[in-house]
């Protein structure tokens, strides 16, 4: 059994396994917003925690102080993932019922004074939050280390645990991507929200109807990739960023078998059976191809399916552009991911001449 | 506002103007050359960027790590040449481990791997390790001169001064 998880852990089972789990969370999002759900969930989650911690190698990952706040986040971000959809399949069934949402009927409509109902209670909010980081901080004591030595790292070296979906991502791109291009996308995206996002239904009331789209791809973005990424990195990457299963032994000779390949390489030595051309240009053509059709020829082919037809006439051409172009960017992540396990593919352009890398 | 018209006319308002101007950027950039100097060290502690290593019968063949620690150089030595790498991976600068059961350079940050000779081959790393200036002074001893770089994708490794015949 323990063997078992060990495998199926591995992104390129769980990763697959969490996208078509997440699929069935919202196709039966009623189903997952009940109450029953959740106390059974939750029931048989408490004894399968605690066997888990017995074995030894779970509980030293689990108890490390750094990865904590990892196994808070995954309970706070289930139950709030829960509750929401838990209100909005409340909202929804009472739509189709004619009825108006929980929050507009009469009692709930209203109003109170900002103070000193919401002051009091982000006052409380803020000394319980005080209270719990000095708690925290007598309890876990930070480690202190040797000074720091330029010519060595620890291993594995992790970024602090918020970062660590980044750090996962580096695996999979060249620096400027993961580094900078990516995260200022994510940045900006979340900027462009309220720009791109001008349907008036779900002000003030949970729901999922009404904006499908909106909330299953934002929720794509935050729990399929950037939490997924971050538990991974927290839980399952050893020295040497190698993959560890949640049971296994970090030892630090694990030897996984890898060899990337370029796009390049796959083109002319493997695929033409020539040597790679001289010119760095033509030697990359695929790749740079490839690369241009996914980001400018494929948001007008998407534009004529009746899907994103329809959203057009919603939202107009400006906003359609901007909302597919973040759509691909995001996209990149799980292709290239399924890419480097499917085929070992480490860059589709290469350019290191360059500095640039895809 | 009408009571400084009267004292001022066209000429003294853009003197006035222009002094204030001058002063403001005068303070400007004393203010940024004082941050600018403040972005540097006042101790240096970084290794000497060029040192003597010793006489090339001292290196076995394979990966020696003496220089690992004090300047960041890996020597290798590997059909009859010795060459000087530098410690840094080549995807975003971490300190990757020598693995002598493997025979790999691995990197801790994001698990990318180095033959003995450099390459790259797993992992996210897109170019090899690079190699530092390696030449022999007078006395006959080696010296390795990290200012200068040479990168194998660019068509360097041919370069004499980037390894020695051994
Ligand atoms: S820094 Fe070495 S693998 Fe990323």
């Amino acid at each position: 059994m323990k063997q078992f998880v060990n495998i199926v852990a591995d992104p390129i089972y769980s990763f697959p396994i969490t996208c078509v789990l997440y699929y069935y969370m919202l196709k039966y999002y009623k189903f997952f917003g009940s109450k029953k759900f959740a106390w059974t969930v939750t029931l048989i989650a408490i004894p399968v925690f605690l066997i888990m911690m017995a074995d030894p190698n779970f509980y030293l990952i689990i108890t490390w102080p750094d990865n904590i706040p990892i196994t808070i986040l995954i309970v706070a971000v289930s139950f709030f993932t829960w509750y929401s959809i838990h209100k909005a399949a409340i909202n929804d069934t009472r739509q189709e019922e004619g009825e108006v949402p929980v929050e507009a009927t009469p009692e709930n409509r209203e109003k109170v004074w900002c103070w000193p109902n919401l002051v009091y209670t982000e006052m409380f909010a803020i000394i319980a939050g005080t209270v719990f980081l000095i708690v925290w901080a007598i309890v876990f004591k930070a480690p202190l280390e040797e000074p720091a030595n330029p010519t060595w790292a620890p291993n594995p070296a992790k970024a602090p645990w918020y970062f660590l979906g980044l750090q996962e991502m580096l695996v999979y791109f060249d620096p400027w991507m993961a580094g900078v291009v990516l995260p200022g996308v994510i940045v900006v995206g979340l900027i462009a929200i309220p720009y791109i996002d001008t349907n008036p239904k779900g002000n003030g009331y949970f729901c999922f109807n009404d904006r499908k789209f909106a909330i299953s791809s934002f929720l794509f973005g935050w729990l399929v990739l950037w939490l997924y990424l971050i538990i991974v990195g927290t839980f399952l990457r050893g020295p040497n960023w190698t993959f560890y299963g949640p049971f296994e032994y970090w030892d630090f000779h694990k030897v996984v078998a890898e060899y990337n390949v370029n796009l390049s390489e796959f083109l002319w030595i493997k695929f033409l059976g020539t040597a790679m051309p001289s010119n760095i240009l033509v030697r990359e053509a695929l790749g740079i191809v490839l690369s241009l059709g996914y980001m400018f020829g494929l948001p007008p082919l998407l534009a004529k399916t009746s899907f994103f037809k329809e959203l057009i006439s919603k939202i107009g051409m400006i906003r359609y552009y901007i909302t597919i172009v973040l759509f691909l960017l995001m996209f990149s992540l799980p292709i290239k991911m399924v890419l480097r396990w499917a085929f070992s593919l480490k860059y589709i352009v290469a350019l290191p001449e360059w500095e640039l890398n895809l | 506002m009408s009571e400084v018209r009267k004292h001022l006319n066209r000429r003294e308002f853009f003197s006035a103007l222009t002094v204030g101007w001058a002063a403001f950027a005068a303070a400007s950039a004393g203010l940024l050359s004082l941050a600018f100097r403040f972005s540097y060290p006042n101790v240096n502690f970084e290794p000497e960027m060029d040192f003597v290593a010793g006489l090339p019968e001292d290196y076995e063949e394979g990966v020696d790590e003496r220089w690992k620690n004090g300047f960041g150089v890996w020597m290798v030595k590997q059909e009859g040449k010795l060459v000087a790498f530098s410690n840094i991976c080549t995807h975003l600068g971490c300190i990757p481990n020598w693995q002598p059961t493997d025979l790999k350079f691995k990197c801790p940050c994001h698990g990318s791997g180095f033959y003995m000779n450099g390459i790259n081959f797993e992992g996210p790393a897109p170019r090899p390790l690079e190699r530092y200036k390696i030449s022999l002074n007078t006395e006959g001893k080696i010296v390795v001169d990290k200012t200068k770089v040479y990168r194998y994708e660019k068509g360097q490794w041919d370069h004499p001064d980037s390894f020695l015949e051994v």
